[in-house]
């Protein structure tokens, strides 16, 4: 039997980057786990993007809960897909990306996950139309950069 | 573990080879890992009316983890995750229960389904009238599924977003059983489409 959940790679700042780049990811998964606990200089969103797109071809449904409402919102043919947000530079931000199905070439791609702060719990759905398949991820802060000491690992899940 | 000998005509001279496993020197040979694939259901071009696991192993794993894309072909933007389990075949009584949160990308909700037939679960899948190719996803948990002593629980995060239209849902499940599970059997209000791609896993412990 095969190993079904496995890591394919791991990044640890070791000095403050504007982004964080997964590259050639291998098609032979069935989904993408990305794991990440990361904090920032300034105040702002984690934004991923796929395959080097920078176009607007990226939306996602919101709901977050700040500690006294919960409210739902959305984006659409955004540049990116904001998957988390630090409240001030000194907030950590842990999150779990899933992306489904990411190396099919016949479907737009999907991703559910959620991320939680000293500020915030928060879950989403995302979407990039683009039937691709996924061979690399980029993180970028919207503005500032990612801290020193920040995580981020990738894993791939195959199934039968 | 175990360690195993392999013994050859010069071993006296050149003594035995010790390994970790009888199959380890087998080049396809890998640990397996504690999440381990159970079985997949990829929906072809004919579509399918319900994705069913059978013959669930109730030893060797802890808990269960289904992860899934989908489309079905409701004349909706929209359609609806159920799911009824079982013990040789799905319990189709009204012993299932849910509860949800979930957020529309305007407004935020909460309720209920209970001493329903199957677990309801909404809006986890896009329908005929989605953008073409964009398709629900998510992943439920069964834990403890095979604990004879207990009701058995879920969760599920998933949903769909559609460049305007969307939701994220979150729920919670139960079936009102203390059977082992060994069938899990998804439906929607249509029938999946082409593409859908259910995953079942199943997570060890020590």
């Amino acid at each position: 039997m095969a190993i079904t959940y496995e890591p394919i790679a791991t990044t640890t700042l070791s000095s403050a980057a504007a982004s964080v780049t997964f590259s050639s990811i291998s098609g032979s998964y069935t989904d993408l786990v990305l794991v990440s606990n990361w904090t920032v200089s300034t105040q702002n969103n984690l934004l991923m993007t796929f395959n080097s797109d920078t176009g607007s071809n990226y939306s996602e449904t919101v709901l977050l809960g700040d500690g006294s409402s919960a409210t739902s919102s959305r984006q659409t043919s955004a540049t990116s897909i904001r998957v988390g947000f630090a409240g001030s530079a000194s907030s950590k931000v842990i999150n779990i990306i899933n992306i489904q199905n990411y190396s099919n070439a016949t479907t737009y791609k999907t991703t559910v996950y959620r991320w939680n702060s000293e500020e915030y719990v928060s879950a989403r759905v995302g979407l990039w139309r683009n039937t691709s398949a996924i061979t690399s991820i980029v993180l970028t802060a919207s503005t500032g950069n990612i801290a020193s000491g920040s995580t981020f690992s990738l894993y791939g899940i195959k199934s039968a | 573990m175990t360690p195993v000998y392999k013994l050859s005509a010069n071993s006296v001279k050149n003594g035995r080879t010790v390994y970790g496993s009888m199959l380890a020197g087998n080049t396809a040979f890998e640990l397996p890992g504690d999440f381990q694939s159970i079985a997949t259901v990829s929906v072809g071009s004919g579509g399918a009316a319900n994705v069913e696991f059978t013959s669930i192993p109730t030893t060797g794993y802890s808990h269960l983890e289904v992860r899934f894309i989908a489309r079905t072909n409701r004349a909706d933007t929209i359609d609806d995750m159920f799911v009824q389990v079982g013990n040789g075949s799905v319990d189709t009584g009204s012993n299932y229960a849910a509860h949800r949160l979930y957020g529309t990308g305007a407004s935020v909700g909460a309720g209920s389904a209970i001493n329903k037939t199957q677990m309801e679960w909404y809006n986890q899948f896009t329908a005929n009238n989605s953008p073409a190719s964009t398709f629900g996803c998510g992943s439920f948990q069964i834990l403890d599924y095979a604990n004879a002593n207990k009701y058995k629980t879920g969760r599920i995060l998933g949903g769909s977003d559609q460049n305007g239209e969307g939701y994220v849902e979150y729920h919670s499940g139960l079936w009102r059983s203390t059977s082992a599970i060994t069938n899990i059997k998804i439906t929607a209000n249509g029938s999946f489409r082409q593409y859908s791609h259910f995953a079942l896993y199943g997570i060890k412990s020590a």
